[in-house]
């Protein structure tokens, strides 16, 4: 038989082949339709979980959604795949994977040894059958631990990227963004700026300044400038003081050149950061950012729904061992998802997807103005994704990005999440706080004053 | 305590949110509410609908025609910009009538994500287009509503124009919300890529000014008739543009 169909009451609902099964399975979503793959109905939507739970998990291995012979990503899954890693799950259905994933027995050090024997197919067929509840009781079994100066992912561990875009990029300004955070116990993820031109010249200037910021005051974290691979290969080779290499990525060879980026360049990249030998706990030295969506605007989806193609993107991530990989969430826009109930489902699904897979995943917890989302969506967002066991998510001063014209999670929103969670920092990081006055013993903010002075070098 | 000259001194430095206070660990009530009216702000100039007749009214003696996208409203407009792009029925009907004569230039003016940009600053904006385009041949002013950039490409194509000009609302932020943007498509026609078109942005009264918009406009398009092609090609001769029209001997 070609296809797979599933029948209720007298319909039989036929679905050509496995993506078509895939993108009808998906939960409704903008993307998916204004690409015309998305179900044309609930009842549709729902046969196809029926007939993807009754499908085997294995014939993922056999039947590819991108063909293996045009696209890179598919060989490095398949080519990569761990037969042994897959072993525990090799005679399950996809339904049955979600039962043993949620089952009691199954727990962090069993998830991470079967994370090399799971596809990104696989991790997003079985988010189809996952309600938001489940995506987020998995994710909270998984931990993936990674390192640079600060060790990231640690149980009772909440870590966030400090965003000091600037409009212009003025240094002063960055400075400004980047001591607000500190005070609030932001940044040991990474100091990551977004800058306003992608240029060598003003890619250098942000990393000597965020280095220069950072020896000073002997914080234990990692800087980035968030420029395109092959301008941070420049600033390598001219001698800037580069920790992380980053690069947007997706999850077709198409979508990846449409980035400029090739497997082989992130491969040149990764050795060029790890020579550096910059780092002191971990030699995590790259960071990834990823967002459904990206492949599909590139118009390099091949007709696959654009969460299947995003879980691919991490196929292509866990190839370089990144220290950081964050979903952009709400930073497309409404043709991709529509508003907050697609936003939240989006980023609770990605945060799974990368944590099944080994990732060491964080979340942009973010929208546009033009998506019908706001900040208590975001607060909603954080806090599902706090009690998942995100690794970092990303914050920016009153949650206005300057720069980029979107609004992301505010500092605030890091100290909130951090107190009602009983999270804390990456421990290097929590330590550097005690000792600036920042946090206080219990590892809540301490009274404003005595962390500011220190920073800024000033007496009362 | 704080030290409220270097705070100054950061806040000139920089228009993001810094510094904001907490109560607890959560923004104070002041700030917070400042977020959710520049939110707020934000989401009305990309819900709001333009006033086209008055527009209209206001651009006379200059003929227009009003002419709408295949979205039909702004919920699917969002969700679907491939129908942002082309144009409906009716509106194709009436530009073929229009457009047997053919023409140098058409001016499209479009809502695109920001009504509030349209409302204030595409008239004044086209207006000193117009004014460096003396005895041109500009075809009438397109008011276009529920469009996107490329909406032009079918409304160039089918009066027969050489250029086309786009006026159109860009997504707004929450520190402008009015900011409009122009684009620059030689030779329109349906399937253009966004690599083929020039872009002038941020229009509006912190940014750039109607002269200055109108000055790379003009440029652009006549770069444009010289090499007979818009974007990626005309972009790498824009650097030396911009020292050309920055030039204070000049």
């Amino acid at each position: 038989m070609v296809g797979y169909a599933h029948t209720i009451g007298h319909e039989r609902h036929r679905f050509d082949d496995l993506k078509q099964l895939l993108a009808c399975a998906s939960p409704r979503r903008s993307g998916d339709e204004l690409a015309g793959i998305a179900a044309a109905s609930d009842e549709r939507r729902v046969a196809a979980r029926m007939a993807l739970a009754e499908l085997p998990l294995a014939t993922f291995l056999n039947e590819a959604v991108v063909p293996y012979e045009s696209d890179d990503v598919t060989r490095l899954i398949v080519d990569g795949h761990d037969a042994a890693a897959f072993a525990p799950v090799a005679a399950l259905t996809v339904g049955g994977f979600r039962d043993f994933l949620l089952s009691d027995a199954v727990d962090a050090a069993p998830l991470a040894r079967l994370a090399p024997g799971v596809t990104p197919e696989m991790a997003a067929a079985v988010s189809k059958l996952m309600r938001n509840q489940d995506l987020v009781a998995v994710a909270a079994k998984c931990r993936v631990v990674t390192g640079f100066r600060t060790t990231i992912g640690l149980e009772g561990r909440l870590s966030s990227r400090l965003q000091p875009n600037h409009p212009t990029d003025d240094p002063t300004g960055v400075a400004a963004s980047t001591l607000d955070g500190l005070l609030f116990g932001v940044g040991d993820a990474v100091i990551g700026v977004n800058p306003a031109s992608d240029n060598l010249q003003s890619c250098t200037m942000l990393l000597e300044m965020l280095d220069a910021a950072r020896t000073r005051f002997d914080i234990p974290t990692q800087s980035c400038v968030l420029v395109h691979v092959t301008t941070t290969l420049a600033a390598i080779e001219r001698g800037a003081p580069v920790d992380l290499v980053f690069q947007s990525i997706a999850g077709t060879e198409a979508a990846n050149a449409g980035f400029g980026v090739t497997l082989a360049l992130l491969r040149e990249a990764q050795e060029a950061a790890l020579a550096l030998k910059r780092f002191t706990v971990g030699d995590n030295v790259m960071y990834f950012e990823t967002g459904q969506g990206s492949a599909f605007s590139a118009d390099a989806h091949h007709g696959v729904d654009q969460q299947t193609i995003e879980a691919r993107a991490y196929g292509v991530a866990r190839l370089f061992r990144p220290l950081l990989v964050n979903t952009v969430v709400g930073f497309i826009g409404p043709e991709y998802l529509y508003d907050a109930k697609q936003i939240i489902r989006a980023g609770l699904e990605d945060h799974f997807c990368g944590k099944l897979l080994g990732l060491p995943m964080g979340v942009d917890v973010c929208y546009t103005n033009h998506a019908e989302a706001d900040q208590d969506d975001m607060d909603s967002l954080m806090i599902l994704l706090g009690t998942a066991g995100v690794n970092f998510v990303i914050a920016v001063p009153g949650a206005d990005d300057v720069m980029l014209n979107y609004q992301s999670l505010s500092y605030h929103d890091v100290a909130t999440l951090r107190r009602l969670l009983g999270r804390r920092p990456a421990p290097e990081f929590a330590a550097w706080l005690e000792r600036m006055g920042i946090l206080d013993g219990a590892g809540l903010l301490a009274p404003p004053g005595a962390g500011e002075q220190r920073l800024l070098g000033r007496s009362a | 305590m704080s030290d409220p000259d270097l705070w100054a001194r950061f806040r000139a430095a920089t228009p993001a949110r810094i510094a904001l206070g907490r109560s607890g660990s959560a923004l104070p009530t002041k700030a917070m509410l400042a977020l959710q009216l520049a939110h707020a702000r934000a989401r009305d100039a990309v819900h709001a609908a333009i006033d086209f007749a008055a527009l209209a009214a206001a651009l006379a003696p200059l003929p227009v025609l009003r002419v709408d996208s295949a979205a039909g409203d702004r919920a699917t407009y969002l969700r679907r910009p491939d129908l942002g792009r082309r144009l409906d029925a009716r509106s194709r009907a009436l530009l073929s009538q229009a457009g047997a004569a053919g023409c140098e230039t058409v001016f499209v003016i479009a809502d695109g994500l920001s009504a509030a940009a349209v409302a204030r600053h595409a008239l004044p904006t086209l207006r000193a287009c117009i004014d460096l385009m003396a005895g041109r041949q500009i075809a009438p002013i397109i008011l276009a509503g529920q469009a996107r950039v490329a909406i032009g490409d079918e409304i160039g194509e089918l009066l027969r124009a050489r250029s086309c000009v786009v006026l159109i609302g860009e997504r707004p932020g929450l520190s402008v919300a009015d900011s409009l943007g122009l684009y620059v498509t030689w030779n329109p026609r349906p399937g253009r890529r966004d690599s083929e078109r020039n872009c002038v942005s941020n229009v509006h009264d912190g940014g750039l000014s109607y002269g200055e918009a109108a000055g790379k406009v003009a440029w652009l398009l006549a770069e444009a008739a010289r090499l007979g092609a818009s974007g990626v090609r005309l972009k790498e001769n824009a650097a030396r543009a911009e020292v050309l029209v920055h030039d204070p001997e000049r």
